[in-house]
């Protein structure tokens, strides 16, 4: 055997294909919830905040709090805290299936910032001649902030997909399995040094495909 | 008959404690079928006042009347009932940029109707044609110019044939040519088809070439309100002297002041110097013209000239001068 071969003497393909799909679907399941939890959340925040267009002091005040406390814990902490929730949710708070709950409570509040940032940068002149025109609220939102926005949408899609691949390797260092499960109980408790490299070649493969895709989207969305 | 009238409006902004107030008791009205400028320095205003119009502000005191109709009466739906029948552009354009020239215009009659029927896209082709973009129908914003961007706006903002047009600034984010173009447009507009237009702007020049009556605001407050010639020739307010000082000839430098100095202003048929040259004829005077301009208020032509007139006779010609229309006025 060659000195290459011998350093990957560890390596189970088999196992790495595994972590893998269990890291891929939990990106997946969680982005996937995130999007849809975080972006309404986005939008709430962005028409009550003070120059958005039906701006609640009180609304806006308690929103915030809620999105800044789930920003502020550690996400290995908040996995560990919600711990009962998950339970009540899913079942488990194991493998894929536990680790979706955490993962969307911890970025859904991440990206709900992202899209109240990305409607407030949307051209004032363009909202004014939109309620000028006659617009509802509701249209202004549909028809006028969102595709205004959906280059700057697209791309927090991509950071938020990105920060949930560094939540799922810290959810595996507590149960939740994938490649983060396998860096830490073979590369790291082990010292199989060539498990660690693997996976972590393997997330740094997953976060610059991710990032290329995004940028790809929003480049053919911008008009500008 | 006035069409939108203000009565003693007032508006104060009020943001993180500290309160500043940007309309007081502004009262004056706009005539159907006239093009009306609001003209005043950045801070007077005047941006604020036209957004009442369509109520994207609420006054904080005062009524803004729109054909008889208190628009703090309207109840939501009534408001954007109201608002399809005022067009608004802006400085900044306003168009989406995710949509084409055409998509733009099409969006104003979306907004009240999500299918359009092939008349309505007949409708929008007329409008991109009136507005002189049809070959530039399938273009996004950022493909265009600001005065094709501009001209969109217009036709996005004619989509549901509104009565008024409000003009914020449309002209100030454009270079001579396009401003020339879009006043151009507007004027033939509110030629064509009756619109009211008024237009908010910093630029005396803007006023003098299309509107017909103007109001001048100073810090928050109705500086003056009257024809363009006498805002312009005869301004009783500071503002509108400033506003206007440079549209107006100034005798050259290096001439001192000289007792002898007047200023004549003339309209219309007065040709400026033909009058003269006809006053001084057979006359004991000498004169000498230190500066002077012909141009137009609108489409009415006019005359300025800054001359001095010394001799025995120059008590006569100032007589002839204003037997022929010309004002006369001293400008020592």
């Amino acid at each position: 055997m060659n000195d290459l071969a011998l350093f990957f003497s560890n390596i189970d393909p088999g196992e790495i294909a595994l972590a893998s799909w269990e890291t891929v679907a939990m990106l997946i399941g969680s982005l996937a919830l995130s999007v849809a939890l975080g972006l309404p959340l986005g939008v709430w925040l962005s028409m009550t905040s003070p120059t958005g267009l039906a701006p609640n002091r009180l609304t806006y005040g308690l929103l915030s709090l809620v999105v800044n406390v789930l920003r502020s814990i550690p996400f290995v902490i908040l996995f560990i805290l919600l711990i009962p929730v998950t339970l009540a949710l899913v079942g488990t708070s194991l493998g894929v299936r536990g680790a979706i709950p955490p993962l969307v409570l911890g970025a859904a509040p991440f990206f709900a910032r992202l899209v109240e940032t990305a409607l407030r940068e949307v051209d004032r002149s363009v909202v004014e001649a939109t309620q000028a025109l006659g617009a509802s609220k509701r249209q202004i939102v549909l028809h006028t902030l969102l595709p205004e926005a959906m280059p700057s949408l697209i791309a927090a899609v991509t950071v938020t997909a990105i920060a949930l691949v560094s939540y799922t390797a810290m959810a595996g260092v507590v149960g939740a399995g994938g490649l983060g499960d396998l860096a830490v109980r073979y590369g790291y408790q082990r010292f199989q040094t060539d498990v660690m490299v693997v996976t972590v070649a393997l997330i740094i493969v997953l976060v610059q495909g991710l990032q290329m895709f995004g940028d790809a989207l929003v480049a053919r969305f911008h008009k500008r | 008959m006035s069409l939108i009238q203000f009565e003693a409006i007032a508006k104060r902004f009020t943001a993180s404690g500290r309160s500043q107030d940007a309309l007081s008791d502004v009262s004056f009205a706009v005539k159907r079928g006239e093009v009306f400028g609001i003209i005043g320095l950045s801070g007077s205003g005047k941006s604020t006042l036209v957004r009442l119009i369509n109520r994207l502000e609420t006054p904080t005191r005062g009524k803004v009347l729109i054909d008889g109709t208190d628009l703090a009466s309207l109840k939501p739906r009534n408001l954007i009932q109201l608002r399809r029948k005022l067009g608004m552009i802006f400085q900044q354009f306003g168009l989406l940029s995710s949509r084409t020239a055409r998509q733009n215009v099409a969006f104003a009659l979306e907004l009240a109707k999500p299918r359009l029927d092939a008349g309505d896209h007949t409708r929008v082709d007329d409008l991109l044609n009136r507005v002189g973009l049809g070959d530039h129908a399938h273009k996004y914003p950022s493909q265009l110019s600001g005065g094709q961007k501009q001209r969109v706006a217009i036709a996005r903002a004619l989509a549901n044939s509104p009565d008024i047009l409000l003009c914020d600034e449309p002209t100030s984010a454009l270079d001579g040519e396009s401003t020339q173009g879009v006043l151009d447009l507007l004027a033939e507009l509110n030629r064509d088809l009756g619109l009211t237009v008024v237009i908010v702007t910093h630029e005396m020049d803007v006023v003098r070439r299309i509107c017909d009556r103007v109001a001048v605001l100073d810090h928050g407050r109705l500086a003056e309100v009257g024809d363009v010639a006498q805002v312009l020739f005869d301004p009783q307010s500071d503002a509108a002297r400033s506003l206007g000082r440079h549209l107006l000839p100034v005798p050259p430098a290096g001439t001192g002041p000289s007792a002898d100095r007047l200023r004549l202003t003339y309209f219309g048929e007065v040709v400026t110097g033909d009058a003269l040259s006809a006053a001084t004829q057979g006359a004991d005077v000498r004169f000498s013209i230190l500066s002077g301009q012909v141009s137009a208020l609108k489409s009415v032509p006019y005359g300025h000239l800054i001359v001095d007139i010394a001799g025995p006779d120059r008590a006569l010609v100032i007589e002839r001068l204003q037997q022929r229309g010309v004002r006369v006025e001293a400008a020592a």
